[in-house]
């Protein structure tokens, strides 16, 4: 899960902001030669931005190797697949159950707005999710780990009824389906 | 360099009569919409009443509303220190006040009389897919609305490019690209770099908006002209994110301009500087495929560029505004009154408020994360800490008559509301972004009982943000009224 990790890095590299800005404002009071304190911020200044570089390339050279845009394609023979419709304020599905181990692949649109088909698992965790556009079929490829009531909700503001947009999707023990 | 206590920026008065115009709407309405927020917080965790169709309607105007007054303050703090080095016309800047509030008006018929609730976004096609909640004159007087003051807008950007050219010869020369390149000519000031750059990216914004705006409209009327949706969606977040970009690109300028009153030290266009600025042109227009990440029928390639400048742009901010906002403080004496603390906090709302922009733009942290409150989460911090910040900094200062630092101190009442906006506004965008990590989706009228908790402390913290920007307010307009008389 990419959640818990999204929010302990923000805290960690808001806190370091943070940290800066309060070491300054702290030390802001007492008054030295601009020359001097621009002498050494402009070399610290190298230091930090090239630091910004070397940790921040890896992370993205490396994420970019998960991209989900393709699996769907690669996984197309050995998929099940699920076409998806969203509607206000329903979501239409060729079928209601899947089976967990094998890849599903969703085929999803909209026969009217934009909305957002978002997969939440049991504890309400949003696992997966794309686009449901009209005129487009977006094809998202997910394996289901655990079996389940899954539970499909709009993730993309279509109108008044937008939070009450929500199906159930069964995910049964591998084997099972 | 000596401290100078009492450094005036010559601006006209008329000049700045305007300016004061503009802020005291501007800033109005934000409070306003900060009042709609606390409401739609408050709502969610079943501690007021709101109807789902009205919460959307509110939805919908604290979202244009909100962008709107920010993009007319900022603009304002633009306009203000670009009379220093350009000859602006005052006539195309009132005319642009007139054009906001001619729109303000259509907006606000269109959502409350005519119940109008398509999200400022006005994606389409749900302007012409309310399920007979809306009517079509309610869409068309909403995206008009937006229409007027986007052409407001455009008139005073191209008034801003007419003086440019007047002073400088080309946007090339005003960008400071000749300085970049090794000439040993002075570069163009600060401001005149930044407000290039905000004329070329808004002017691009603006125009794409207004084409999709027209374009939604004829089909509102005639729906056998059909627009791509994915061409559509392209169009709206390109001007979105470009358009409200702009607001930090314009209020930065009060940083640039008044932390050097404050310390004494200038704020140089470097070739660091330049480079970052011109750097910030080119990535602002490309970046904004961020937006469409789960949008899976968008080609690859356009994706990665999406989350590779996503991570770029958060240089220049992070190694050279918001780190020269940290040099020219540190060590440098300044005497910290309500305009330089909001200033300083401004450069760390801004800096700060990337990260979390950043990491949502990585494509895998994206899939579980977009559209969760996540999103609202990084966008307050750089607007409400970052932006807002920056404008009653300005404010602040400009109440007093541009003078710095203050001869006498706010008192306790300007502390009071200081730390109040900074707690309050660090636990507000942080209920925001720990909500979104436990997958709360946003613009949801209703949450599910395990999320309100959440809300309930977010609008706790909501509600002392009010507060202290109340007291910003007031204190404006009672430092104007006394800086008013002490001129008579």
């Amino acid at each position: 899960m990419y959640q818990a990790l999204a929010l302990k890095l923000t805290i960690v590299f808001v806190g370091l902001v943070m940290a800066a800005f309060i070491y300054v404002a702290a030390r802001a009071g007492r008054r030295r030669e601009y020359a001097e304190v621009q002498t050494r911020a402009y070399r610290i200044r190298g230091y930090w931005f090239w630091l910004l570089v070397l940790l921040g390339t890896p992370v993205m050279l490396y994420t970019m190797t998960r991209l989900p845009y393709s699996l769907a394609a690669q996984q197309a023979g050995q998929a099940q697949t699920v076409r998806v419709t969203g509607h206000q304020w329903y979501w239409s599905l060729s079928q209601d159950s899947v089976a967990a181990g094998r890849p599903v692949v969703f085929e999803v649109t909209s026969a009217d707005v934009n909305h957002g088909m978002g997969i939440y698992d049991e504890n309400m965790r949003l696992v997966a999710q794309t686009q449901a556009m009209p005129d487009y079929i977006n094809r998202l490829a997910y394996t289901f780990k655990q079996p389940g009531d899954y539970r499909l909700l709009c993730l993309e503001y279509c109108g008044v009824a937008h939070h009450n947009m929500s199906a159930v999707l069964h995910v049964t023990a591998a084997g099972v389906h | 360099m000596t401290q100078d206590e009492n450094a005036v920026i010559e601006v006209p008065a008329a000049a700045k009569r305007s300016v004061v115009a503009y802020l005291a709407v501007a800033a109005t309405v934000v409070l306003l919409m900060m009042l709609f927020g606390l409401w739609m917080r408050l709502a969610q965790g079943e501690l007021a009443t709101l109807a789902p169709d009205r919460f959307y309607q509110i939805l919908t105007i604290h979202g244009a509303g909100m962008v709107g007054a920010i993009a007319l303050a900022s603009v304002a703090v633009q306009w203000f220190f670009l009379n220093k080095y350009l000859d602006l016309s005052a006539r195309v800047f009132v005319a642009n006040l007139g054009l906001f509030l001619i729109g303000v008006v259509a907006i606000l018929a269109s959502v409350f009389l005519g119940g109008f609730a398509g999200g400022w976004t006005f994606l389409y096609p749900l302007p012409a897919h309310s399920m007979g909640i809306w009517g079509r004159g309610a869409a068309a007087l909403f995206m008009g609305g937006l229409l007027v003051i986007g052409t407001g807008f455009l008139l005073l950007y191209l008034d801003i490019g007419r003086a440019l050219l007047a002073r400088y010869g080309s946007l090339w020369r005003s960008l400071g690209v000749p300085q970049l390149l090794g000439s040993t000519q002075s570069a163009p000031p600060a401001a005149v770099i930044a407000g290039t750059m905000v004329l070329i990216v808004n002017t691009l914004g603006i125009v794409a908006g207004a084409a999709i705006l027209v374009m939604s409209l004829v089909n509102l009327y005639d729906p056998a002209f059909r627009i791509d949706p994915l061409l559509a969606k392209n169009m709206i977040y390109f001007f979105g994110h470009v358009f409200i970009n702009a607001t930090i690109y314009m209020a930065i300028t009060a940083v640039y301009e008044i932390l050097p009153v404050y310390t004494g030290r200038p704020w140089k266009s470097s070739r660091v500087f330049i480079a970052g600025w011109v750097a910030s042109t080119v990535m602002v227009i490309i970046v904004y495929p961020h937006h469409l990440l789960m949008d899976f029928a968008m080609p690859e390639w356009a994706e990665v560029v999406g989350q590779v400048i996503s991570y770029t742009s958060g240089l220049p901010v992070l190694v050279v505004t918001s780190y020269g906002a940290l040099t020219i403080v540190h060590r440098s004496g300044i005497r910290w009154d309500l305009a330089s603390g909001l200033l300083f906090l401004s450069a760390f709302g801004w800096a700060a408020g990337v990260i979390p922009a950043i990491i949502d733009a990585t494509i895998v942290v994206n899939q579980q994360m977009h559209n969760t409150l996540w999103v609202p989460g990084h966008f307050h911090f750089y607007l409400l800490i970052g932006v807002v910040s920056m404008v009653f900094g300005f404010m602040s200062y400009l109440a007093r008559g541009g003078r710095a630092p203050s001869p006498t101190r706010g008192g306790m009442l300007d502390g009071v509301a200081f730390w109040g906006f900074v707690l309050g506004s660090l636990g507000f965008v942080a209920m925001f972004l720990y909500s979104g990590s436990h997958s709360v989706p946003r613009r949801y009228a209703v949450h599910l009982a395990q999320w309100e908790p959440y809300d309930r402390i977010a609008s706790l913290f909501a509600a002392v943000v009010v507060l202290a920007v109340a007291v910003f307010l007031l204190r404006f307009f009672r430092n104007l009224r006394n800086a008013v008389r002490a001129e008579a």
